[in-house]
């Protein structure tokens, strides 16, 4: 009976799925609102049960959930039902309105809830493709937009790429350490020093894939196109949910399995740490698309967060699970503000179209002003607090110049980020954006009010990352 | 102390800011008016509250006193932790002290006016948190978080080239302090809490306390204006709104050199030893050189500007004596500079008010128009310069006793350094007040109004009562600097790693 709670969640994501498939598919009029409605209510039950679902490895040693992938969970729900919330007038000024819109995203979200509790590499490869099909369609979801077809194409032909590099790198897994499971890959690498040196070759493969996913450097290249080109209500779906998913993945890969091999690793991690660190922050500088200026922004937050993942300790993992939590709520915040450019229904991307935001409106602006000085790591929004975790774990485990670079890049990133806020607060301007719907409103409200008060109370937050990254440090016996 | 002083202090105002955007919405004449008397009572409150912490002072107590203390992340060791010693308690009083003057000096002011009052009344929840935080962690979200008002202070309302000033500023100051978060990362990783006190009894090997020295350097020197790190400081000071170069020059530039005093010097007592001469060099280069640049303005506001960096180089080498008259005299002069610099720069204000030019070849004459502010600036001028009888004459003497100690040629350059600053202020004085022939046209030019007086008269009596009665200042604060010198000494006797070369007499 237990296993049947464990996997209660998934069964009930995929039946509900199908079932409004169904019902979209029969239905004689137009039911997408109704149906988006009932996605985000059925995401909101799922992440319950989620929560609920009674610890332990189950299916053969396939599936497991913990108190790391219960966090991991809570954050992807949180981010498709942001993403959900933002996209309802959005996609009905472009003239996307369709019922396979939520109905996508709760496929893809039944993928990153098998990804984040995989305990097999098997396992792990179906999710991370019942994930995939679904973002591919979706990216190129404005089928008449050019650009969002191209974003498509794109995000298709690489994310293939990266899909065989993961399935390469799972056979050469398999072969030297002869299983699939995670527990027998960790035993076999303990044991078997011939056995670690060929799956590390694996492991490098592994790692490539999955850094695809996360737009970690210099695995990046889709990331600014497929920002700027996928209808935004499809970009902010893409910036929160798949990034945790995945990254979730990536720690408890890297930690249990492979944690054996934490000294053939980390060097690299470090690598794709600092490249995404330096690409995000040069990158983003020259940027005129908020979108873009988004992509390369999210490219850099990858970066810190893997600084915790190159600490390869508890502390690291706590510390980039803490700054994904916020992470995401900053991402909602800012797309929520960036879904609310519209001029005649038309949405609009430039930074310059914000100019006299300030005057125009003055709780948007202070909004994106927060969200902007979070990402940017100023005290005392919750951003700050991610960064400080993230530091304190490589410095403790000796990544002193890790963290240097991070400062460094900080600095530049502040710069990028503080250009928004110029335009917004110092330059004139007569932006006549539409007036906002009161869901986007309230996402942003609430992500604001996340930002600004997260000084007042880490405490909760600190716990439950610990508890995950416990849950993560002894899934394998370490 | 339960009912919780300091707290009460650091967020009423920003009670009171948030106050200001419940009352009316739109940006109508009733609400400028509304926030404009929110933010001067609130910070007037605070003011009082200020005066009831220093009357209830006890300088008889070594430690901290007021102290708070609350969880906040119990599990990294972090916790909100508040107090105030006779050092940071003049500072936290001098915030108290000067915000209200800065909204009264920026009444006029009708570009959205909520905005700009509550971006003060932020920065006095940012200085006075600064100054009584004991967490390491608090004390760097404070330091850091001054930077959001204030670049909205220099953007938003400041002078042509504000956003430029603006930008430069946030990266400096921002580039500057985060390396502190780096110390701060290793301390807490070092010692398992970010208790203050506790890093103060933490010893570290000397050869961390060297880097761990530099990144303090680098973020307290940066807000402070230690030559070469001053670069941002002319523009910022020079496009700022008058009331935010107040904010800047009397409070903000003290947050650095509070830093070197509360973690260089304490927990870092071989780097200190070991940088002493290099941060000698740094304050007289700041002292001569800036002064030089002083006498090149010909912008009365940029000139005072830069008279406030010379005057922090002295601060630095009023420090680093590390004696108990060089530090004694630094925090005094801390004080006097705070004050004077405030009133110097409403003295430009009402200049700008009666919308006069700024710069020095169209000014000139007014002494006989303007007799009372002519009084008026004159005496803080002196007080600027050190004449004995004010304020400024008690700091720079100490200083220089402490320097004497330390090493003559330090305290021989440090007085090149004050004689060029009478040379500059000088000049000033009688390009402004005398200089007939430089007068313009129209001589009809109102003499300073109440609202002028209300603001210049109680700083005029404190600059001459901390001149005639040093007492009352030094007596708070000296037990707490000589406990300060006497561990710091204690420490060094315990296993010195030597000193950069320094010419002895």
């Amino acid at each position: 009976m237990s296993t049947f709670y464990t996997v209660l969640p998934i069964l009930f994501l995929a039946v509900a799925g199908i079932v409004m498939l169904m019902a979209g598919v029969f239905a004689r009029r137009d039911h997408s609102f109704a149906i988006t409605a009932v996605t985000g209510v059925v995401l909101a039950i799922a992440a319950r049960l989620l929560v609920a679902a009674p610890t332990g490895t189950v299916l053969h040693g396939l599936y497991q959930t913990n108190d790391f992938t219960r966090f991991a969970d809570v954050l992807v729900a949180l981010g498709a039902i942001g993403a959900l919330a933002l996209s309802v007038t959005f996609n009905r000024n472009i003239g996307i309105t369709r019922f396979e819109f939520p109905v996508l995203i709760l496929f893809a979200v039944t993928g990153m809830v098998v990804l984040v509790s995989a305990n097999d590499l098997i396992t792990l490869y179906i999710g991370f493709e019942i994930q995939s099909l679904a973002l591919y369609v979706l990216a190129a979801f404005a089928r008449h937009n050019l650009r969002s077809s191209e974003a498509g194409l794109k995000y298709f032909v690489l994310g293939a790429l990266s899909s065989g590099l993961l399935l390469y790198g799972i056979s050469l897994v398999y072969g030297f350490a002869g299983t699939t499971g995670f527990e027998g890959i960790a035993r076999a690498l303990a044991s078997h020093p011939a056995a670690a040196m060929g799956s590390t070759v694996g492991l490098v493969f592994v790692l490539v894939g999955l850094a695809f996913k996360i737009s970690a450097a210099p695995f990046h290249m889709w990331t600014p196109d497929v920002y700027e080109g996928a209808p935004t209500s499809v970009t902010a779906f893409f910036a929160t949910a798949p990034k945790i998913a995945v990254f979730a993945l990536l720690l408890r890969v890297m930690l249990g399995p492979f944690g054996p091999a934490v000294a053939q690793w980390r060097d690299l991690v470090e690598l794709l740490a600092a490249a995404s660190m330096v690409i995000g922050a040069i990158g983003a500088i020259r940027q005129t698309s908020i979108k873009r200026l988004m992509g390369y922004s999210s490219i850099g937050h990858m970066g810190y967060a893997l600084m915790g993942l190159a600490a390869g300790n508890a502390a690291g993992v706590s510390g980039a699970l803490i700054y994904l939590a916020i992470y995401v709520v900053m991402s909602l915040g800012t797309f929520g503000c960036i879904i609310a450019m519209s001029r005649g229904r038309q949405p609009v991307d430039r930074i310059s179209d914000l100019a006299g935001m300030a005057t125009d409106d003055p709780r948007f602006a202070f909004a994106l002003a927060m969200m902007m000085w979070s990402m940017a790591g100023i005290p005392p929004l919750a951003g700050f607090f991610g960064k400080f975790y993230v530091f304190a774990a490589a410095i403790n485990a000796g990544l002193a110049p890790l963290a240097v670079l991070g400062i460094v890049t900080s600095v530049v990133a502040a710069f990028y980020y503080l250009r928004v806020i110029k335009v917004m607060y110092f330059d004139a301007g007569e932006p006549g954006l539409d007036s906002r719907n009161s869901g986007v409103s309230l996402v942003i409200g609430l992500a604001s009010a996340g930002v600004l008060l997260f000084a007042f109370h880490p405490s909760t937050l600190t716990t439950l990352s610990t508890m995950a990254a416990h849950a993560v440090m002894t899934s394998q016996g370490f | 102390m339960n009912f919780h002083l300091l707290s009460l202090m650091t967020w009423l105002p920003l009670a009171g800011a948030v106050l200001m955007y419940l009352t009316g919405d739109s940006a109508n004449a009733a609400t400028a008016r509304n926030a404009r008397w929110i933010a001067l009572w609130t910070s007037l409150l605070v003011l009082v509250l200020a005066v009831v912490m220093i009357v209830g002072f006890n300088p008889s107590v070594h430690g901290f006193q007021f102290v708070e203390s609350a969880e906040w992340i119990p599990a990294y060791g972090i916790g909100y932790r508040m107090g105030v010693d006779g050092i940071s308690l003049f500072f936290v009083g001098l915030s108290a002290l000067l915000t209200p003057v800065a909204v009264l000096a920026s009444w006029r002011e009708s570009r959205r006016v909520r905005d700009y009052m509550a971006a003060f009344l932020l920065l006095e929840t940012m200085t006075i948190g600064m100054f009584s935080a004991l967490d390491f962690l608090l004390f760097y979200i404070f330091f850091e978080g001054v930077l959001i008002p204030m670049y909205l202070i220099i953007g938003v309302w400041g002078g042509e080239r504000r956003v430029h000033a603006a930008v430069k500023f946030f990266l400096f100051t921002l580039a500057g302090s985060l390396p502190m978060l780096l110390a701060l990362v290793w301390m807490w990783h070092h010692a398992g809490t970010t208790d203050m006190v506790r890093l103060m009894h933490t010893a570290i090997a000397p050869t961390i306390q060297d880097w761990l020295f530099i990144a303090f350097l680098l973020s307290f020197g940066v807000k402070a204006a230690v030559w070469p790190l001053h670069t941002w400081l002319p523009d910022a000071y020079g496009e700022a709104p008058l009331p935010g170069t107040i904010m800047l020059a009397a409070v903000l530039s003290k947050m650095g050199a509070y830093g070197f005093l509360r973690f260089s010097l304490p927990m870092l007592p071989q780097a200190t030893a070991y940088f002493e001469p290099f941060m000698f060099a740094l304050g007289i280069i700041g002292i001569i050189y800036i002064s030089f640049a002083a006498l090149a303005q010909t912008d009365i506001k940029r000139m005072v500007a830069y008279s406030s960096v010379a005057h922090m180089g002295l601060i630095v080498v009023g420090i680093f004596t590390v004696t108990v008259a060089g530090i004694e005299g630094a925090l005094f002069q801390m004080v006097s500079h705070g004050l004077v610099i405030a009133a110097l720069f409403l003295c430009v204000g009402i200049l700008l008010a009666r919308g006069h030019s700024l710069r020095l070849d169209q000014l000139g004459g007014l002494a006989s128009r303007m007799p009372v502010y002519a009084t008026f600036l004159m005496l803080f001028v002196m007080a600027n310069v050190g004449l004995p009888g004010t304020s400024g004459f008690v700091g720079e003497i100490l200083v220089m006793i402490g320097a004497i100690q330390a090493n003559f040629w330090v305290a021989l350059l440090v007085g090149t350094g004050m004689i060029l600053s009478v040379m500059y202020m000088l000049v000033m004085i009688r390009r402004v007040l005398f200089d007939q022939a430089r007068s313009v046209a129209n001589a009809v030019i109102a003499d300073i109004g109440p609202r002028e007086w209300l603001l210049l008269a109680p700083l005029a009596v404190l600059v001459l009562v901390l001149g005639f009665a040093p007492g009352s200042l030094t007596h708070i604060f000296g037990g707490a600097v000589q406990d300060l010198v006497h561990a710091h000494l204690a420490d060094l006797s315990s296993g010195a790693h030597g000193r950069l070369a320094m010419i002895k007499q």
